[in-house]
């Protein structure tokens, strides 16, 4: 999508969060020297274009005690990867799915799934139950922990006009 | 050591769940499901309010997709050799197109995002980290992502 230097206001305005009072668009508007009806309709577009997913809180797990996370990683038949990793991605305990292609040699697997709990034994009983949501169609699985945080950036807004 | 975590109450995880749900772009967006809890806009704002404050959630906005704007973005994977591994992440985290980077328990131990502003910049960045530290850079592209989000028990 085609976003022009307005879009890009209201982005920019908005990326760190959304004013918490009952018209949070008018304040929006406010602050850039717009009409309320102008931002609602920008957001829309936007996210009709998928350029928007949702307006959403981004839980915390850390801070929900959810300390140890795990990326779960399957070798799924082809046939079947996508509906096996909606269901995967529906389960409660999984913040992200994703189908991505394999890596051979070495890395047979093609979905990925990031599992979080209080420790690891609770991981570990997550990823128990993906293997029996799962069943035969998973032909080989395994788990990664984060031991570090490298680098941590937030979202860069392109400096590209478009 | 113990951390203090957040206390909350049936209704705050109530909230917690319908918000990463997303709420509508509408005038008063907060309005259907403060409606749908029986509780006033006001006290719905002071809890997704203290819920920022104590950090159980991070933010709340709009979720961009920089990939929609044109951008691109990509998993990338390498094995890195221990004794090197503080040298290679400083060399891949140089970077500006490294976003988050991780260290993980694997023969592939090092996980990073790549952000750039094309599809090909991925290719050129991933090739010159190749190149640059002799270790293959793995990609991993999206191919296909399911719904997110994450439920406490309500």
């Amino acid at each position: 999508m085609r976003i022009d230097e307005t879009d890009r206001r209201i982005i920019a305005a908005t990326q760190g969060g959304l004013p918490l009072v009952p018209r949070p668009f008018a304040a929006v508007a406010e602050e850039l020297g717009l009409e309320e009806a102008e931002v609602l309709e920008r957001m829309a577009v936007m996210q009709e274009r998928g350029v928007i997913r949702r307006i959403a809180g981004a839980p915390n797990h850390y801070a929900l005690g959810m300390t140890a996370n795990g990326m779960t990683v399957w070798d799924l038949e082809d046939a079947v990867a996508s509906e096996l990793g909606a269901a995967v991605g529906a389960l409660d305990f999984v913040s992200h799915a994703y189908l991505r292609p394999r890596a051979m040699p070495g890395w047979p697997y093609n979905l990925f799934a990031m599992v979080h709990g209080r420790d690891r034994s609770e991981v570990e009983a997550k990823r128990a139950r993906i293997a029996v949501l799962l069943g035969p169609a998973a032909r080989a699985n395994d788990i990664l922990y984060s031991t570090r945080i490298l680098k941590k950036t937030g979202l860069r807004l392109s400096r590209k006009e478009t | 050591m113990m951390r203090d975590q957040p206390i909350l109450d049936g209704l705050d995880r109530c909230i917690l769940n319908a918000i990463q749900d997303g709420l509508p772009i509408v005038a008063e967006p907060f309005a259907g499901l403060a409606d749908s809890l029986g509780i006033e806009v006001e006290e719905l704002l002071e809890r997704i309010a203290r819920l920022r404050a104590e950090r159980v959630i991070t933010r709340f906005g709009p979720f961009y997709d920089a990939a929609a704007m044109g951008g691109a973005f990509c998993l990338c994977a390498m094995e890195v050799p221990e004794e090197r591994f503080d040298a290679v992440a400083g060399q891949v985290n140089a970077w500006p197109e490294v976003a988050h980077n991780y260290a993980r328990t694997h023969r592939l131990n090092m996980w990073f995002v790549l952000a750039t502003e094309t599809p090909e910049d991925i290719v050129r960045v991933a090739e010159a980290i190749t190149g640059q530290t002799g270790i293959m850079v793995l990609r991993f592209p999206k191919l296909e992502e399911f719904f997110i989000r994450f439920r406490v028990a309500a």
